[in-house]
């Protein structure tokens, strides 16, 4: 038995996707640059692409950039304004902890390159607030840039009011939007949204491939120059058999957005009661507030790495945000940021669902967990100091 | 996975001497849950022979697969040959462990060697001082 619940670190390509895909990686292998007929019917295929993309975006065909995935997306958001903001004096960047490093390294590049950057707090619960931008933002603020949703946690920011107090102090508002497109409705006129990541993989799409929309009128540049694709943009030859399949998998998912998310919603639910019942657990995030199929839970008295590799015996294929899984020394910042204590942060473990999961995998994760946290906590010395009462439980 | 070796793997899910101990002849604990692991050894030692040992793991899979190997290489040996097992044996016994996950195997020779010492201690043997980590600064948290 297998059970992948790692969705949010990326999906599985749909077969939709995949058909899509076919032939342009075979018969049709133009380049939409050639002006011959073969080229042409790429031309055509990108085209088609990027219309369908904007209109599930609320957005127009030309604000549509292809990019190689969410990072680049992000970077050249980022990039792009903060290009801008020096030109004009605006050198202030608002930002929050719990962003993607693809969001914080380039932060951090930034500063050392002389802007200032406002990291807002995160609230306990995974939340950040319209109001707490709203106080950030001084006269030399360019750009506002909040995730959607978090890939660790889930949790789903205010992000219409954020485009809104943004649009009322004419600052650019960037949303990483990776972990929402495809799985929570976005419309970036509706919601006030000046620039926005997305990654196709994230939603049964192929890896490698992205889009950053940005509203007409948004100053962009070019992070990789070459060519003229997309509009001078972006230079390189369009990964057509990719952009084909992220279209098709945004399709699908969009089309069956709300028979999904009750779905997810379900089994989500049952997880998080699941894992509810297992002593001193607690659910990272707020509660509401989530995308639909992610979980996260920090368990005391046991550390995450060993938790993912005996799931991983059990057939549980999950991700985990302590220190030995995240390849640095601190464990992850998105739950430091909520102010969970290294000790807990250590323990923690994220399940993402697809709407390929079934009940009985969740049930069956349930138990799987349960049994691991208890072995691993009967062979913990801090797990022993809990209960005996030497150290006092962090998680009542 | 292929983070590890197969010999890591096996000691990870089939820990040896895991538990804990009635009155042990010595007991020592390193490192310190914010940085994600912590050992504690028990010692069982008599006529100068390490009879029994048992442990204890807060941590990732080469943490506790370091403190099962350690253990297996110290349990029915003199104290002090166990007082010279280095972590490189550890590492060497388990077929290597990845470069971010030497500490581990610092950590369970630590462990081993302040358990020693509060033998020595509670006897009121005599000892060098200088064989043993000076665990109230210890610095693994910053060495990995
Ligand atoms: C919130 C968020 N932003 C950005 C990225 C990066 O996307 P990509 O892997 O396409 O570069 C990811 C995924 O890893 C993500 O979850």
């Amino acid at each position: 038995m297998q059970i992948y619940a790692d969705n949010a670190a990326t999906t599985r390509l749909s077969d939709t996707a995949l058909n899509a895909m076919l032939p342009y990686l075979q018969g049709e292998y133009g380049n939409p640059s050639s002006l011959h007929s073969v080229g042409q019917r790429a031309q055509e295929a990108l085209t088609d692409a990027r219309t369908r993309i904007a209109a599930r975006l609320g957005c127009e065909p030309m604000e549509v950039i292809f990019t190689a995935g969410g990072s680049e997306a992000d970077n050249q958001a980022i990039r792009s304004v903060a290009a801008w903001g020096k030109k004009k004096g605006k050198t202030h960047i608002i930002s929050t902890a719990f962003e993607h490093h693809a969001v914080l390294h380039t932060l951090e590049a930034l500063e050392k390159e002389g802007f200032s950057v406002t990291l807002l707090d995160v609230h306990e619960d995974g939340m950040v607030s319209a109001s707490q931008v709203e106080e950030a933002i001084t006269p030399e603020t360019c750009l506002v840039t909040v995730m959607y949703a978090n890939n660790e946690i889930g949790t789903v920011q205010p992000i219409a009011e954020i485009g809104e107090v943004c649009r009322r102090h004419g600052v650019f508002f960037h949303t990483d939007a990776v972990q929402a497109v495809g799985h929570l409705p976005v419309n970036v006129k509706e919601q006030n949204i000046d620039l926005l990541s997305l990654s196709g993989h994230k939603f049964h799409g192929p890896k490698g491939i992205g889009v950053l929309y940005a509203r007409r009128g948004v100053p962009i540049f070019p992070l990789i120059h070459g060519g003229a694709q997309e509009r001078g943009r972006r230079g390189g030859t369009e990964n057509i058999p990719a952009i084909v399949g992220m279209a098709a998998a945004l399709d699908e998912a969009c089309d069956h957005l709300e028979e999904d998310t009750q779905k997810l919603t379900a089994l989500r639910d049952r997880l998080i009661a699941g894992l509810s019942r297992i002593p001193h657990s607690v659910l990272n995030g707020n509660r509401e507030h989530r995308v639909p199929g992610t979980v996260n839970f920090c368990f005391e008295g046991i550390e995450g790495e060993s938790l993912l590799l005996l799931l991983d015996d059990k057939g549980v294929c999950a991700s985990s945000g302590s220190a030995c899984t995240s390849g640095s020394l601190d464990p992850s910042h998105v739950l430091l940021a909520i102010g969970r204590p290294h000790e807990i942060a250590h323990g923690s473990l994220r399940l993402s669902l697809s709407p390929d999961t079934t009940e009985e995998e969740v049930d069956y994760m349930i138990e799987a967990v349960t049994d691991v946290v208890a072995y691993l906590r009967s062979i913990s010395p801090v797990w022993r100091n809990l209960e005996a009462g030497i150290q006092e439980f962090i998680i009542k | 996975m292929a983070l590890y070796s197969e010999k890591v793997m096996d000691h990870f899910r089939n820990p040896r001497n895991v538990g804990t101990m009635e009155n042990p002849s010595g007991v020592g604990e390193v490192g310190n849950a914010k940085c994600g692991d912590i050992m504690r050894i028990y010692l069982k030692i008599d006529n100068d022979i390490i009879q029994d040992v048992k442990f204890e793991t807060f941590g990732c899979g080469s943490a506790i697969a370091s403190s099962s190997m350690a253990t297996e290489l110290i349990k029915g040996k003199p104290v002090s040959q166990a007082l010279e097992l280095t972590n490189q044996a550890v590492v060497e016994a388990l077929d290597g462990l990845p470069a971010q996950k030497i500490h581990c195997s610092v950590l369970a020779e630590e462990a081993i060697k302040l358990a020693l010492k509060d033998y020595y201690d509670k006897n009121g043997l005599d000892y060098d001082h200088s064989q043993f980590p000076d665990c109230e600064n210890c610095a693994h948290c910053h060495a990995h």
